[in-house]
């Protein structure tokens, strides 16, 4: 089985998250170790979800979590209670 | 906990949301894509769940269930600003901005760009242009992305709270994933380049 590139980027996600069967893994690889554009993609890729897990990325607005609970605090001086 | 709080606990509710605060806000965030509005529909969630607790079952996870309880709420907000608008405009929202389950998504090819060098990650302007470019994500993609790669739910997970199939979570993932870096990765090379050059010009300054 020789894969070409288009089929390598389907495979981009599942690389990533290590969900490939063995034998295509070892075929997304040697075709990675051959192809500068394929590992292109997957570095680019790589960094992207390397960015996203840095917890400064997507960070709660300031305040956030106060006004939550003071929201909360103010329903339940309301009477707010679990329903039964 | 729980017992305690369906005892009339109340302070011990602020304690056991306080772990996924985040992750209900960036679910409502990643759907409603308005930062007010996801604050207003992250606060219901969490008072639905506060009245609805009775019914949470042990056997599922807690996470899940109070992200299904966020993503109802958004969800009823989304209608809601739907019904609101005219036919004509909510025909062309839904065709260009629902995505679509069989498009194919094909990655920016920049063979001369192989990594983002860590100082580059280090700008907070770089992380910007990831948040728009996952706010521009059609929704069905920007939700999987949000609970897979932002908050880290298990495939099976994100599955569960979004009502869809483990092999459909895989496909939007991957699309979602590709499309963030075609659009990224040109953006992030002038970021790059316009760094190097920074440098060099730093550099020359400290020569002469
Ligand atoms: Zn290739």
């Amino acid at each position: 089985m020789v894969l070409e590139c288009k089929h390598v980027w389907d495979y981009i996600s599942g690389y990533l998250d290590g969900g490939l069967d063995p034998e295509l893994l070892r075929e997304v690889q040697k075709h990675l170790d051959h192809c500068e554009v394929c590992s292109a993609v997957l570095d680019s890729t790589r960094n992207i979800l390397v960015l996203t897990a840095d917890e400064r990325t997507f960070t709660l607005p300031l305040g956030f979590s106060e006004r939550l609970h003071e929201r909360l605090e103010r329903a339940f001086a309301d009477g707010l209670q679990t329903e039964t | 906990m729980l017992a305690a709080i369906l005892a009339g606990d109340q302070q011990m509710f602020h304690e056991l949301i306080r772990p996924y605060e985040r992750t209900v806000y960036m679910v409502a965030l990643g759907m409603l894509k308005d930062e007010s509005e996801a604050e207003d529909a992250s606060q219901e969630a969490f008072l639905k769940a506060y009245c609805a607790l009775g019914k949470f079952r042990a056997e599922s996870k807690f996470s899940t269930w109070l992200i299904s309880i966020a993503i109802n709420e958004a969800r009823s907000r989304l209608r809601r600003k739907k019904t609101g608008r005219t036919e004509s405009l909510d025909a062309g929202w839904d065709s260009a901005d629902s995505g679509d389950d069989f498009i194919s998504v094909s990655p920016a090819l920049l063979t001369d760009w192989r990594e983002i060098p860590s100082e580059a990650l280090e700008r907070s302007e770089v992380r910007g242009l990831l948040t728009t470019a996952v706010t521009e994500l059609p929704p069905i993609y920007r939700e999987i992305f949000v609970l897979r790669d932002v908050e880290e739910l298990s495939v099976n997970e994100a599955a569960a709270v979004l009502g869809i199939s483990v092999a459909l979570v895989k496909v939007r993932l991957h699309r979602a994933r590709l499309m963030l870096q075609k659009k990224l990765v040109p953006l992030l090379k002038g970021v790059t380049f316009l760094e190097s050059a920074e440098r060099t010009r730093r550099r020359r300054f400290l020569w002469f």
